[in-house]
């Protein structure tokens, strides 16, 4: 393998994307390259973190591996198969910024809908509901609607009914970047414990530099105008992970790797704030406005 | 960074607080007051500048002594053109024709039933068909750029120019009647319905995506349910519309039992007896209000856990 970020060998890699380009046109001129030149092998089980300025296009290329968007070229296979056809097997849990909760159901029914796409009886959908949303420990909330949780108990629901069909890969877009520091860190917690218990491979789309050290196997460092990986830095923590892992000398040391990398690739967090071109601006036109 | 999420707890929080016993009774008294209040004005009115008042119910004679001589004349309150309350309360307990066995009170109960179960048909046909021309809009932008203008344009047309034509049409029965009540209940439907089944949170849509759910289920599942409140709202104002159309189409119609009917009877004997039409016109209002009463009912009912189902 000639792939600059391809998989430590022996490991089977379940995402691999290769050349792959993304370009934002608007009639016939170029708005802007969002990505260029992807290359990145995700392994099984990994939990791996895409984190970089405002319009480097790390939403864009979650989009992409979970085809809510195609590449202007180059290929994503998911399980050996195109993205597309991962799909539609429904291999992809997805967990975005807002909850996106149904106000209407229930807890409990907000988890079971996939559950109920999917054609599973009333049985096991209960059953199934009940177990993921033991699994984020809000088994007491069965009954209350959304808008009766807290922003973090909210995600931790829109986490249970991501992972209620099983799916082999979870994609995470910012869905901590609305919490508050606390409740965060709180909730890296639960994920890393979520992710330990189910083995699921977990792409993580972040702005935090401590959350995507704290949480990954390896880091996707990206720089932006146009969007490209401009490291990957394994994480070599040793596991299992908890609050004291965060105070370690090996953490320091890499969060300062990641923030340095970040530098040097031009862009800072700090222009986050800017609504930018490439994935921030796709996400624009496809969302509306949101806060 | 709000989220889409949290406003909608933010609305939550004041939605969800039902009205409790005190602001139940705090409304009942202001709704009190308020008539209390309309029909002061109405008799103040009638005090400084009506007809010479006499003991209700009874006619200008030499057996019926003027109580009270107001000191203006003012004709806009006369008692032809604003009878006094309680002769219109008392026309209702009067025979609804010379020599009829039943009272006004009896027979515009009669007509407004009649009247109703024509405004419901056309209330239900009318929303069955302002749902699927919306279901229709929201999957195709093509058909929705080219249909909407009709739309909107069928209802700039007044509809007393149609209910003729639709008579002509269809005969003077209860089906043209029916037709002329669906005509005017399905626009509010169609648009509101354009907006509610649209009103789903984008990032729902792809969420259904990754689920490879069908649009049946998106339709199903999602979009219908997101769009209920919406469906209210325009119901709402389809049920009264539904009202006025029926009552509008009987006239043409040539149909004796419904309030259209009486209306027009009562309004050409309006000189002799105005407190009658008055009685008509109350009737078609409380008809109204009825059919509205229900449709909110449904809506609370159907709502039912939703963070904005309190609201009016």
């Amino acid at each position: 393998m000639t792939d600059p970020h391809s998989a430590p060998s022996g490991a089977v890699p379940v995402v691999r994307i290769s050349g792959v380009d993304k370009t934002f046109t608007r009639g016939d001129s170029i708005l802007t390259k969002a990505l260029e030149a992807i290359d990145l092998d995700v392994n099984l089980g990994e939990f791996i973190s895409f984190i970089g300025p405002s319009g480097c296009g790390k939403s864009t290329l979650l989009r992409i591996v979970g085809d809510l968007t195609s590449p202007t070229s180059g290929t994503v296979t998911v399980n050996g198969k195109t993205a597309e056809r991962a799909r539609r097997d429904r291999d992809y849990g997805m967990v975005f910024q807002a909850p996106v909760l149904f106000d209407w159901r229930t807890v409990e029914d907000n988890v079971k809908l996939p559950l109920e796409i999917l054609g599973q009886d009333a049985a096991t959908r209960t059953k199934r509901a009940r177990e993921m949303l033991e699994l984020v420990e809000l088994g007491d909330f069965l009954k209350h609607h959304p808008y009766q949780l807290s922003g973090g108990m909210q995600q931790r629901v829109a986490i249970a009914r991501a992972l209620a069909f099983q799916p082999s890969i979870l994609l995470m877009d910012e869905p901590f970047g609305a919490l508050d520091e606390m409740t965060r860190e709180r909730m890296n917690g639960e994920v890393l414990r979520i992710w330990q218990q189910t083995g699921t491979t977990i792409l993580f789309v972040t702005h935090s530099i401590p959350e995507a050290v704290f949480l990954s196997s390896r880091v996707v460092v990206m720089s932006a105008r146009p969007g490209r990986i401009a490291k990957v830095i394994d994480i070599d923590l040793p596991r299992p992970r908890n609050e004291d892992s965060r105070e370690t000398r090996r953490y320091f040391e890499l969060v300062t790797e990641v923030r340095e990398v970040l530098r040097a690739g031009g862009g800072s967090l700090d222009d986050a704030a800017t609504v930018d071109a490439g994935g921030s601006l796709e996400r624009a036109l496809a969302e509306g406005p949101i806060g | 960074m709000a989220t889409v999420t949290a406003t909608r707890g933010g609305r939550a929080a004041s939605g969800v607080a039902r009205p409790n016993a005190s602001g139940r009774g705090r409304r009942t008294v202001l709704w009190v007051l308020l008539a209390v209040g309309i029909v002061a004005v109405w008799e103040g009115l009638k005090a400084v500048g009506g007809t010479p008042w006499r003991t209700p119910g009874s006619l200008p004679g030499p057996n019926n002594p003027v109580l009270w001589n107001p000191p203006f004349r003012w004709p806009l309150v006369n008692d032809l053109n604003l009878p006094h309350v309680w002769n219109i309360w008392l026309a209702f307990l009067d025979p609804w024709q010379r020599g009829a066995d039943r009272n006004v009170a009896q027979f515009l109960f009669d007509a407004a039933l009649f009247t109703w179960r024509e405004a419901a048909l056309g209330f239900v046909c009318g929303a069955g068909i302002g749902l699927i021309l919306a279901t229709i809009f929201v999957h195709s932008r093509w058909l929705e750029r080219a249909f909407v203008p009709y739309v909107v344009a069928s209802q700039t047309v007044p509809i007393l120019a149609i209910g003729p034509m639709i008579t002509y049409a269809f005969g003077g029965n209860v089906a043209s009647v029916v037709i002329i009540a669906t005509y005017l209940t399905f626009f509010p439907v169609t648009i509101a319905m354009i907006r509610g089944l649209r009103s789903l949170d984008p990032r729902a849509l792809e969420l259904t995506r990754s689920y490879a759910a069908s649009p049946w289920d998106v339709y199903r599942k999602l979009r219908l349910p997101a769009s209920l409140p919406y469906l209210f709202t325009a119901l709402k104002i389809a049920a009264t519309a539904s009202i006025v159309g029926a009552i509008i189409g009987e006239g043409p119609g040539g149909i004796p039992n419904g309030l259209g009917r009486v209306l027009d009877t009562y309004n050409q004997y309006y000189i002799t007896g105005p407190e009658k039409l008055w009685a008509a016109i109350i009737a078609c209002g409380l008809l109204g209000v009825t059919f509205f009463l229900l449709v909110r009912l449904a809506e609370v009912l159907v709502l039912r856990g939703r963070p904005a189902a309190a609201d009016g």
